[in-house]
């Protein structure tokens, strides 16, 4: 497990992989390429992270990204499949073995282009898909090595390649396609949304994004923390976008500001893609939940992310002062919600989770830097109540212990409560990460957008909803997925309204 | 991003802000808030709710109070400043014939209540106004109020206007000849006494919370309160509620959460506006 390593600096491992490219190289120089036993050989080259208790109470980012040997030595482990099954684990289709070949070869820029055909927003994808359940899950080399963790590390090179790019200040701009005289109205501008209006463009069509917050990148600019995902580089991404020409309308919220059904009849639109995001936080429906100190994750988020809150000197927006804190939810915002609670200054921070470690649904490696950070894991817990003080603050948790029962029919083992283990423990803040219920919004507001019992929009295949020319993807759609799945929809109904309006 | 347009200053702590918001001003009805912040970067989002607009014009009109320190960076900027303006949010009034209405404004809560008096005049009730503050400078949109009124009923704490009394006095008054609808807004103790004073005369009486915000579109829940022991968003299920069912304390232990941030913010800019005043 990631936080039993001992972790070496970046310099030492970009100098260890120098040596072994050397070793490469002299195989080179005899005349021979390395076999793919000499390439399964090839060590898989460790992410340098910022050491764990020093980057707990700091805001730069965990993971360093690798130095050019690390980069070019993980290159080499790619066995180039000519079926590349990697390819298939992702939603957007990257030619990975395109652009890692380009790296071997020392074609930095063209490794960079490889990837932005179909996905342009390397950077974010670099850092936050969860590549282990996706191109990395498929990867011949973590088959042959019995290990997904032994995988090639195409989220690290994909990472890489994007900052190398930007560092050498020249980013290529996809093709736009001369105008079509359409126009396409994309509601969100976060990942699904952002995806669909780049592909959009390239087919010469007007493309707006309207965005309710004051800034672009939806989830990205409001909830995946700093410390994860620089906000500078979400900027950076998403002002290609308006070099392209796609124009954005900040502080405008569809379904309000302007009906749904106004940009289609009024506003001379000829198709709408809502990627409106997922919405309205779940609470745990206990008693006490509403009492000062308990948050949902995306308030927390929020106010730490997009309203700057951890600038204490500059940022208008209070956060809530802790000592001791409880995050309830076992997922990727549940782990963001905790260390960046340690890092906004709280004392002890906890994560109740009702399975274990192993049911967990955020990423191993998030879970792994949560650990080393000093993030109290209490698996098997679930609170029954939150307790407060005279003035209406939470002080306290009533806890109940859980144990694992029988397997159901999906194959999870689902958690059974342990009669009358109920205990008492002191906490002055509880952040709810349990997922998101849609938005009610849109719906309420377009009587004819057809949504499930859970509130999100019902599409077809290509996208479209129950409304003609009105296309949907992302998390308004799945419920709380990823960035990469929300993109991977994006495209789909991109490539949809292409069609419609060829 | 969008620009002040008129800025006027009511009171030593009142502002009347007329705001560029073309769409805003034609989509918002009576009841309905908008979102601002003073800066973008590291401004904080407060909901404010309309008092006025002018789809002419394509303005919007924010009366408000500079109680903390984004209040008081609202009140600092001038004609022609930029300001970030969401909205309009929220569920708009249900405004109908209800009969006799009377309506209840307290402090700056008198500008939100004057664009309901104009929908609940012009779906053709009778409509009281008991406009209520502590003090003769803190009552705000006095003429407009009296101009849709068919009758407005002046009280002050200090008795430095109308009556010196506070609004639960009249709205006593009033109930007895049980009116068919009430509408309160101001403080939450206000509303919460409003509530207190109609309930054993059953006349329903609306309430329009104006809590903690983020986002103002559902996807915080910063602003949630309990209504009839269920919890509500306030920026999607209101903001207006049935005030006898609405969980008073625990709303104000709620707008209480950052109390002792604020106060310190406040203290700030007073200290800052008089270093200012000092050295002009």
């Amino acid at each position: 497990m990631s936080e039993t390593k001992i972790s070496l600096g970046k310099d030492e491992l970009d100098r260890r992989a120098r040596d072994a490219l050397k070793g490469l190289a002299d195989l080179r120089a005899e005349g021979r390429e390395p076999s793919p036993r000499d390439r399964l050989g090839l060590p898989v080259q460790d992410m340098p992270c910022q050491d764990g208790r020093e980057r707990s109470r700091n805001m730069f980012e965990v993971a360093e990204g690798y130095g050019e040997a690390q980069a070019r030595l993980e290159a080499e482990r790619c066995l180039m499949c000519r079926n590349a099954p990697c390819v298939q684990g992702c939603p957007v289709r990257v030619d990975i073995p395109g652009f890692i070949a380009k790296i071997r070869e020392g074609d930095f820029p063209t490794a960079a282009r490889v990837i932005k055909r179909t996905n342009l927003l390397p950077s974010v994808c670099g850092r936050v898909c969860p590549q282990e359940s996706q191109c990395q899950a498929n990867c011949t080399v973590g088959k042959s090595l019995k290990s997904v963790d032994s995988a090639v590390q195409i989220g690290r090179l994909e990472r890489w390649v994007a900052d190398t790019e930007r560092a050498c200040g020249a980013c290529d701009l996809p093709d736009v396609g001369s105008a079509s005289g359409k126009r396409i109205a994309v509601v969100g501008s976060g990942p699904a949304g952002l995806t669909t209006a780049i592909d959009l463009r390239r087919e010469g069509h007007e493309v707006v994004v309207y965005e309710a917050f004051q800034k672009a990148g939806g989830v990205m600019v409001y909830g995946i923390p700093e410390f994860r995902l620089p906000k500078s580089l979400v900027a950076m991404e998403s002002s290609l976008l308006a070099e392209m020409g796609v124009r954005y309308e900040l502080n405008f919220l569809v379904g309000r500001t302007r009906r749904l059904g106004a940009l289609l009849a009024e506003d001379g639109f000829d198709a709408v893609f809502i990627g409106a995001g997922a919405g309205l936080p779940k609470f745990m429906e206990i008693p006490g939940e509403n009492l000062v100190g308990v948050f949902s994750a995306n308030e927390y988020l929020t106010r730490a992310n997009l309203m700057k809150a951890y600038d204490r000197q500059r940022a208008a927006t209070p956060i809530y002062p802790s000592r001791r804190v409880a995050v309830l939810g076992g997922g990727n915002v549940a782990m963001d919600s905790a260390r960046m609670a340690l890092r906004l200054g709280a004392e002890e921070v906890h994560v109740l989770y009702r399975r274990t470690r192993e049911e967990m649904p955020a990423r191993a490696e998030e879970v792994g830097h949560a650990m080393e950070e000093g993030i109290v894991f209490d698996f098997l817990t679930s609170p029954t109540r939150v307790i407060g003080d005279k003035d209406g603050r939470a002080e306290a948790l009533e806890i109940l212990s859980y144990a694992l029962g029988e397997a159901d029919a999906s194959g999870r083992r689902s958690p059974v409560a342990i009669r009358g283990s109920e205990r008492v423990e002191g906490f002055d803040t509880v952040i709810v990460a349990i997922g998101n219920e849609s938005n009610p919004l849109l719906a309420r507001t377009s009587p004819d957008l057809r949504i499930d019992r859970r509130g999100h929009i019902l599409v077809d295949d290509k996208q479209k909803t129950s409304i003609d020319r009105v296309y949907a993807g992302g998390d308004i759609v799945l419920g709380a997925a990823t960035v990469i799945l929300a993109m991977g929809e994006g495209r789909r109904a991109a490539a949809a309204i292409n069609e419609l309006l060829a | 991003m969008t620009r002040i347009v008129s800025k006027r200053k009511l009171s030593d702590e009142v502002f009347r802000l007329e705001v560029e918001a073309p769409l805003v001003a034609r989509e918002r009805k009576a009841g309905q808030f908008v979102i601002v912040q003073a800066d973008e970067d590291f401004g904080e989002r407060i909901p404010l709710t309309i008092a006025d607009a002018d789809p002419a014009r394509g303005s919007v009109v924010l009366v408000f109070q500079t109680v903390g320190a984004s209040t008081h960076a609202l009140a600092s900027k001038s004609v022609g400043d930029p300001i970030t303006l969401l909205g309009p949010l929220g569920n708009p009034t249900h405004i109908e014939r209800f009969g006799r209405a009377v309506c209840v404004g307290g402090g700056i809560g008198l500008a939100p209540l004057h664009p309901i008096v104009g929908a609940l005049k012009a779906a053709g009730n009778e409509v009281t106004v008991i406009a209520g503050a502590r003090t003769r400078e803190l009552l705000v949109m006095q003429d407009e109020l009296a101009a849709l009124a068919d009758e407005l009923i002046v009280v002050t704490d200090d008795g430095s206007a109308g009556r010196k009394a506070l609004v639960t006095e009249p709205l006593k008054e009033l109930c007895s000849a049980k009116p068919d609808i009430a509408v309160a807004i101001g403080p939450p103790i206000m509303m919460k006494f409003c509530a207190e004073t109609t309930r054993p005369f059953g006349v329903k009486t609306l309430v329009s919370l104006n809590t903690i915000m983020i986002d103002g579109t559902g996807m915080c829940g910063g602003c949630r309160v309990a209504v009839g022991g269920e919890t509500k968003f306030v920026c999607v299920d209101g903001p207006e509620f049935d005030g006898h069912l609405v969980d008073w304390d625990g709303m104000m232990s709620r707008l209480r959460s950052y109390k002792r941030q604020e106060e310190e913010a406040h203290h700030k800019c007073h200290l800052e506006e008089q270093i200012a005043g000092a050295a002009r």
